[in-house]
């Protein structure tokens, strides 16, 4: 079950301490929007390290005039922990990059969906076994019957929901009937 | 009662009551009935204090005296809460725990969902977020109810007795008073009625499906949380939720 420092074992202090260093010789200014996305896409999910935090549709956008750079970064779920430590990475990989002094802003509106993780991240989530939101957000139901999801390891769609939480609030919890295997869904939201 | 005073009020009932149900559930946290039960008791407290943070921010920039969200979580006492009587309301049996839940989350669905349309951008924006998770929690505790209602003998007797205890806590929900009134007419907070009407006939549904019955729409109900009138238990809530803090206000190392 991926869990925070799974794919970082470092503490919250060595993250710190590290996101203090700007090398002496970088030029962020020579750097475009773009560059700065790039950079971006190699900051991963704590919880989910195999999508990065733009593959999971957080960032929200990016500015950049050549002397401030801003971020504006939307939270999964309003409680989700790994907000604060997702703001920590992002700043520490600007700070590597030349940016002394990023700005993140965190943005609640519009509220983040699944519709946002892009194709290719859904393909990483199941690679990594964690069955991908299934369909749109706008089709999820109040009090229906939960929707038919696929096991990620096995492909069979005879599965079952065994909870409505997993081992995150953004994940639900299933179990294949197929290959016997549990494994976590990526709700739909 | 001025529209900026109900606001701060307002603001207030909602994060009290996100933060107090958050922390009723996490004393669960080690002692649920099912491993599965205990992620997702733990994942709906993570989610309610995620939301009451967002409401305590608003409400601390307009209150603007220098109190931010951890000092009003954490900082205020018994008589200054405004959470409703229901969300302090014991865990008891798993029929009490998912009952209550059940009752909170119909109303906390239709509350956000007219929220969804206030006119104060920055509510809309909060209770858009959270809807999204309040309607996993109310699809959640909707299941439990049926299946323990329409379960064996003894899980539907303990599921309407469960039922029989809250109720008196439910008119609170769905009972408008000055504030709610102001916030409607500012276009700020929802229809009280249409609120009512949402919260009876989805509770009338479920109930139904459940083989429960409802207590009487005319029952005695237990008031007054929304002023800061509570029951016996928020005090103890408190006293363990704000020890830390107050033993050793303003710590920033844990």
């Amino acid at each position: 079950m991926p869990q925070h420092g799974d794919s970082d074992s470092r503490s919250a202090v060595d993250i710190l301490i590290a996101s203090d260093r700007v090398p002496a010789n970088a030029r962020p200014d020579l750097l475009t929007e773009d560059d700065i996305w790039a950079i971006l896409e190699e900051v991963k999910d704590p919880e989910v390290p195999a999508v990065s935090v733009v593959e999971l549709g957080i960032v929200r956008a990016v500015r950049w005039d050549g002397k401030e750079l801003s971020i504006d970064l939307t939270p999964t779920y309003s409680g989700c922990p790994a907000t604060e430590l997702i703001e920590e990475l992002i700043t520490e990989a600007l700070r590597a990059a030349g940016f002394r002094d990023p700005k993140i802003n965190q943005v609640l509106t519009p509220a983040w969906t699944t519709d946002w993780i892009t194709a290719e991240g859904k393909e990483k989530l199941r690679e990594f076994g964690i069955a991908p939101p299934e369909g749109s957000s706008s089709k999820m139901s109040l009090l229906g019957e939960p929707e038919v999801i696929a096991c990620p390891r096995c492909g069979s769609k005879d599965t079952e929901r065994v909870s409505e939480f997993g081992s995150t609030a953004c994940k639900a919890l299933y179990r294949c009937k197929e290959c016997l295997e549990p494994f976590d869904y990526f709700k739909c939201i | 009662m001025t529209q900026a005073e109900a606001l701060q009020e307002y603001l207030l009932r909602l994060a009290d009551s996100d933060m107090i149900l958050g922390q009723r559930l996490c004393e669960l946290c080690g002692k649920a009935p099912a491993v599965e039960e205990e992620m997702a008791l733990m994942n709906v407290a993570l989610d309610l204090v995620g939301q009451a943070r967002n409401w305590y921010e608003y409400a601390a920039d307009l209150i603007d005296d220098g109190r931010d969200a951890d000092k009003l979580a954490f900082r205020r006492d018994a008589h200054n809460y405004r959470n409703l009587l229901l969300t302090e309301q014991p865990n008891e049996d798993y029929a009490v725990t998912m009952g209550r839940q059940f009752f909170f989350d119909v109303w906390h669905y239709f509350t956000l969902k007219g929220l969804t349309a206030s006119s104060d951008e920055r509510i809309a924006g909060i209770a858009a977020k959270a809807l999204k998770e309040a309607t996993y929690h109310l699809r959640r505790s909707s299941e439990w109810v049926k299946r323990l209602g329409d379960g064996t003998e003894e899980s539907h007797q303990r599921m309407q007795d469960a039922v029989d205890i809250l109720w008196r806590f439910t008119g609170e929900l769905i009972t408008p008073d000055d504030t709610d009134r102001v916030m409607a007419e500012a276009g700020i907070g929802p229809d009280p009625d249409q609120l009512a009407k949402d919260w009876r006939g989805m509770v009338n549904e479920v109930l139904t499906q459940a083989t429960l019955t409802p207590g009487a729409e005319d029952a005695w109900m237990y008031m007054g949380g929304k002023h800061g009138e509570h029951t016996e238990h928020l005090g103890f809530i408190l006293a363990e939720m704000q020890f830390l803090q107050r033993a050793y206000p303003d710590a920033t190392t844990w």
